[in-house]
C-alpha cells in the first residue's frame, strides 16, 4: 500500500494530468528534491521557488487570478505565520469583490509533531487555519484520504489550504488507492527516485489511478462505539483508533469519528454520534488555548446540552511556546496514546 | 546592466496628437471632479472614509489609456493601489461605480457596498481587487505575468503602489520573482512616488536616492520619470510598456506625483499647498500650446461637476445591501 506521501504524489499526478492542475511549487518542491517530504516528486509542473513564503502565496494568489490552477506548498506550517495576511486575502477576495473572483489554489503544508522536529518543524495551524474565513480546509490521516482530498482539492474553485500530518506521511495505508499496483515494491520502484543522480529519473505513473475524490466537508466513523464518541483528524486520529480497540476489551465502546475536513465540517455526523453515546472527547495537538476543539466544545455545549451525560471534553496540546526536542518534552506537550486512553476511559466512567 | 536615467526635462517631450491632449485632459478634469466629489460626500456624511488620487491623474490616466482592456491573460492584468480612479475612468469605467461604493450602496460594483472608495474591482477588464494592506499587490502580480508569459502574446502585467510601502517585504518579493535568470516575467513595476508615507516624509524612512534604484540590482530596467506631466508620462510609460510587451521582462518604473488632498480622510482631505497640481501646470501648457481655451476647459469643469452632483444626488436615494448578503459570496459555486 502507498504511504501518504506517494498517495498525495499520484493525487497530484492525476491532477496534472486530469483536473487542470498547472503548477505545483515551493522551497525544493521541484527536481532533484521533490518536496522535503517527497510529495512531489517526479511531478511535470513541479517547481523551485525562492526561498519566499509571501511570494509562494502571492503567486498562487496571482496564478489563481489568471485562469490557471496552482498547487502551492510552505515547506512546513510553521513559516506560513509570515504569509498570514496574504491567507486573508485569498480567503476574501470572493467575497470583497462580491463574487466577482475566485480563487481556485490550493496550500499544502504539512503540520505537527512526531518527527522531532523540535520547537519548530512541530507547529500545528489547524486552530490558525479555522480562523481565516473562506477557506476550505482539509487533513487527512491515511494514505486513501490523502488522496481523495486533494483530488478534491484541485477540483475546488476555492482556496484550499491542504493540511499535512508529518508524522504520518511515510506510514503505510491499510486501505488502496483505486489504480495503485498491488504490491508496494513495484509502486516504489514505478514512482520513488532513486538516491543519488536523479537527472534522468523519470518516475512511471499507475496508468489505472482515477478520480477517487472524498468529499470536502464529509467527515468518517472509523469505529463504531456505544458509550463515548471520540473526534479527531491528523496525526492523532489513529491514536485514537488504538486507544479505542484497546479500551473495548475492558468494555469501554467508543466510537472514534475522523473529521478529515476542518471547515467546513460534518457536524451531522458529530451531532448524530454525540446524541447517541451522551460523551464527547475531542482529540487534536494543537495549543490548547483557543484551540479548534473549542470551538466543537462550544458548538456541543449548545446545541446537544440535554443530550449530554457528561461535560464534553478537549485533549490538545499545552500551552506552552514550543515542543521541545528531547522526546520526554514532546511527549509531554502533545497527546500521546496513553494520554488518549486515559481521557476516553475517564470520560466513559464519569458520573454526575 | 541597464542604467536608471534619471528625470527628462519637460521640453525634451514632443508634443502628443491634439486628440489625444483634449482627451487627457478631459480625463483627467473627471478624475478630479469625481475625487472631489467624493470628499464632499464623506464630509456630508455620505461615506465613512475617503482616499483616493487627486494629485496623481496626470500619470494615472495615460496608464489607463495605454492599457489593453479585456479579459484573461491575453490582456493587461492591473494590480492597482487605492489612488487609481483617474486609471479606471481611462478604462472608460463610469463614475458612478466610485459614487456608490464611497456610499457604499448594494448596487456597488465593485464590492457590493463591502469596502472602501477607490477599492476597484473588475474581472472583465483583470482588475484585481484592491485590498487595504500596503503592497501585497506586488507578491500578487508576478503571478498573472507568469500565466501571460506562458499564454504568449503581449499581454502584461501592470502593479502599483507607494513609495512608503516599497518598504515592505512584498516590494521585495517582487524584484525577486520577477527577474529570476531565465524565467524573467512581464511585469510593469510601478511606484507612485509621493514622497508621504500617511505624515511620514520618505527623506526619514528610506535611504535609497531613487526607488527604482532598487530594480538595478536585479537587472531589471529602471527609471525615474516626472508623473505630473501627462505628455511625459504617456511617452515614458508607453516606452516602458512596449519593453515588457516585446521582451517579456520586468520594468520598474518609478513615477514622482503630488499627493493634492493629503492622505485620506483621516487626515483631513483639504486641499494642500505647496504641492505640484499637475491639472493646473496641464492646462497652463494648454493654453500657451493653443489647444484648448480657458473658456472651454472652464466650462468642461463645471460640467462635470454638476453631473457629479447629480449623480451623487441620485446614489443617495439608493438602498444599502440587505444584511442578509452578509452570507453571499464567501465562497464560488460551481454553476
Ligand atoms: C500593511 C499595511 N500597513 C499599514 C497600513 C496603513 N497605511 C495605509 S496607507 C499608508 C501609507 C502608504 O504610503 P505609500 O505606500 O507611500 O502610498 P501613498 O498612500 O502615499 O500613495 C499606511 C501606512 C496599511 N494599509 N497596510
Amino acid at each position: 500500500m502507498a504511504n501518504m506521501a506517494q498517495a498525495i504524489r499520484m493525487a497530484l499526478h492525476y491532477a496534472e494530468e486530469n483536473l487542470g492542475v498547472t503548477d505545483i511549487f515551493g522551497e525544493d518542491v521541484g527536481a532533484p528534491l521533490g518536496g522535503v517530504f517527497t510529495a512531489t516528486q517526479g511531478l511535470k509542473t513541479a517547481w523551485n521557488t525562492p526561498l519566499d513564503e509571501r511570494g509562494i502565496i502571492g503567486m498562487a494568489i496571482g496564478l489563481a487570478m489568471a485562469g490557471q490552477r496552482p498547487v502551492a506548498e510552505i515547506q512546513f506550517a510553521d513559516y506560513i505565520y509570515n504569509t498570514i495576511d496574504l491567507l486573508k486575502i485569498a480567503g476574501n477576495t470572493c467575497w470583497a469583490s462580491h463574487g466577482d473572483w475566485n480563487l481556485p489554489m490550493v496550500v499544502k503544508t504539512p503540520v505537527g509533531s512526531g518527527i522531532r522536529g523540535s520547537l519548530y518543524h512541530s507547529h500545528s495551524f489547524d486552530a490558525t487555519a479555522t480562523h481565516i474565513p473562506g477557506w476550505k480546509i482539509v487533513m487527512p490521516s491515511n494514505p486513501l484520504d490523502a488522496y481523495g482530498l486533494m483530488i478534491s482539492a484541485c477540483q475546488e474553485l476555492n482556496p484550499v489550504m491542504y493540511l499535512e500530518p508529518k508524522a504520518l506521511l511515510r506510514i503505510k495505508g491499510e486501505e488502496r488507492i483505486p489504480g495503485e499496483p498491488e504490491d508496494d515494491k513495484s509502486l516504489s520502484k514505478l514512482i520513488d527516485a532513486p538516491l543519488g543522480d536523479r537527472s534522468q529519473w523519470k518516475p512511471q505513473w499507475p496508468a489505472e489511478l482515477s478520480a477517487y475524490a472524498v468529499p470536502i466537508g464529509k467527515g468518517k466513523v472509523v469505529r463504531p462505539g456505544s458509550h463515548v464518541t471520540v473526534v479527531s483528524y491528523g496525526r492523532t486520529l489513529p491514536l485514537c483508533k488504538r486507544a479505542a480497540d484497546e479500551l473495548a476489551s475492558s468494555g469501554v465502546d467508543a466510537e472514534v469519528i475522523d473529521m478529515r475536513s476542518l471547515w467546513p465540517y460534518d457536524w451531522e455526523l458529530i451531532k448524530g454520534s454525540v446524541e447517541k453515546t451522551g460523551r464527547v472527547l475531542y482529540v487534536n495537538e494543537d495549543t490548547e488555548v483557543t484551540n479548534f476543539g473549542e470551538h466543537l466544545v462550544r458548538r456541543t455545549v449548545e446545541e446537544l446540552f440535554y443530550k449530554l451525560l457528561a461535560p464534553p471534553r478537549l485533549l490538545a496540546g499545552k500551552f506552552v511556546p514550543g515542543v521541545g526536542l528531547a522526546d520526554t518534552l514532546e511527549m509531554a506537550s502533545v497527546p500521546q496514546l496513553g494520554d488518549i486512553t486515559a481521557a476516553i476511559r475517564a470520560l466513559a466512567s464519569e458520573q454526575p | 546592466m541597464s542604467k536608471p536615467r534619471l528625470l527628462n526635462r519637460p521640453e525634451d517631450a514632443a508634443p502628443l496628437e491634439r486628440d489625444l491632449l483634449v482627451r487627457m485632459h478631459d480625463l483627467m478634469v473627471k478624475a478630479r471632479v469625481l475625487e472631489e466629489r467624493l470628499i464632499q460626500m464623506y464630509k456630508q456624511g455620505h461615506g465613512y472614509f475617503w482616499i483616493g488620487g487627486p494629485g496623481e491623474e496626470a500619470f494615472n490616466v495615460p496608464l489607463g489609456l495605454l492599457m489593453k482592456k479585456g479579459q484573461g491573460p491575453a490582456y493587461d492584468y492591473l494590480h492597482a493601489h487605492y489612488r487609481q480612479s483617474a486609471t479606471l475612468l481611462a478604462l472608460g469605467e463610469e463614475p458612478i461605480g466610485a459614487l456608490r461604493q464611497m456610499k457604499n450602496t448594494a448596487s456597488d460594483p465593485y464590492s457590493g457596498g463591502r469596502n472602501f472608495a477607490g477599492h476597484f474591482s473588475k474581472r472583465e477588464w483583470n482588475i484585481a481587487p484592491v485590498s487595504s494592506p500596503i503592497e501585497v499587490q506586488y507578491t500578487m502580480a508576478p503571478g498573472t505575468a507568469l500565466a501571460q508569459k506562458r499564454h504568449g502574446g503581449d499581454g502584461i502585467t501592470i502593479v502599483t503602489g507607494g513609495d512608503a510601502g516599497t518598504a515592505e517585504g512584498d516590494f521585495a518579493s517582487c524584484l525577486v520573482w520577477s527577474s529570476r535568470p531565465g524565467m524573467e516575467l512581464p511585469v510593469l513595476i510601478i511606484v507612485t512616488n509621493n514622497q508621504w508615507g500617511i505624515s511620514t516624509p520618505a527623506g526619514t524612512q528610506h535611504g535609497e536616492t531613487h526607488v527604482a534604484d532598487r530594480g538595478r540590482a536585479f537587472n531589471i530596467r529602471t527609471k525615474t520619470i516626472d508623473g505630473n506631466d501627462p505628455i511625459n508620462a504617456w511617452r515614458e510609460l508607453k516606452e516602458a510598456m512596449e519593453y515588457v510587451r516585446r521582451e517579456r521582462k520586468p520594468f520598474l518604473l518609478e513615477a514622482m506625483v503630488s499627493r493634492l488632498y493629503g492622505h485620506s480622510s483621516a487626515s483631513g482631505a483639504n486641499f494642500v499647498g505647496g504641492e505640484q497640481d499637475c491639472l493646473a501646470r496641464f492646462e497652463e501648457r494648454l493654453l500657451n500650446d493653443g489647444v484648448l481655451t480657458r473658456e472651454q476647459m472652464n466650462s468642461l469643469r463645471s460640467r462635470y461637476t454638476e453631473e457629479m452632483a447629480a449623480l451623487a444626488r441620485q446614489v443617495r436615494e439608493e438602498p444599502l445591501p440587505g444584511p442578509e448578503t452578509i452570507w453571499n459570496h464567501i465562497y464560488a459555486e460551481r454553476k
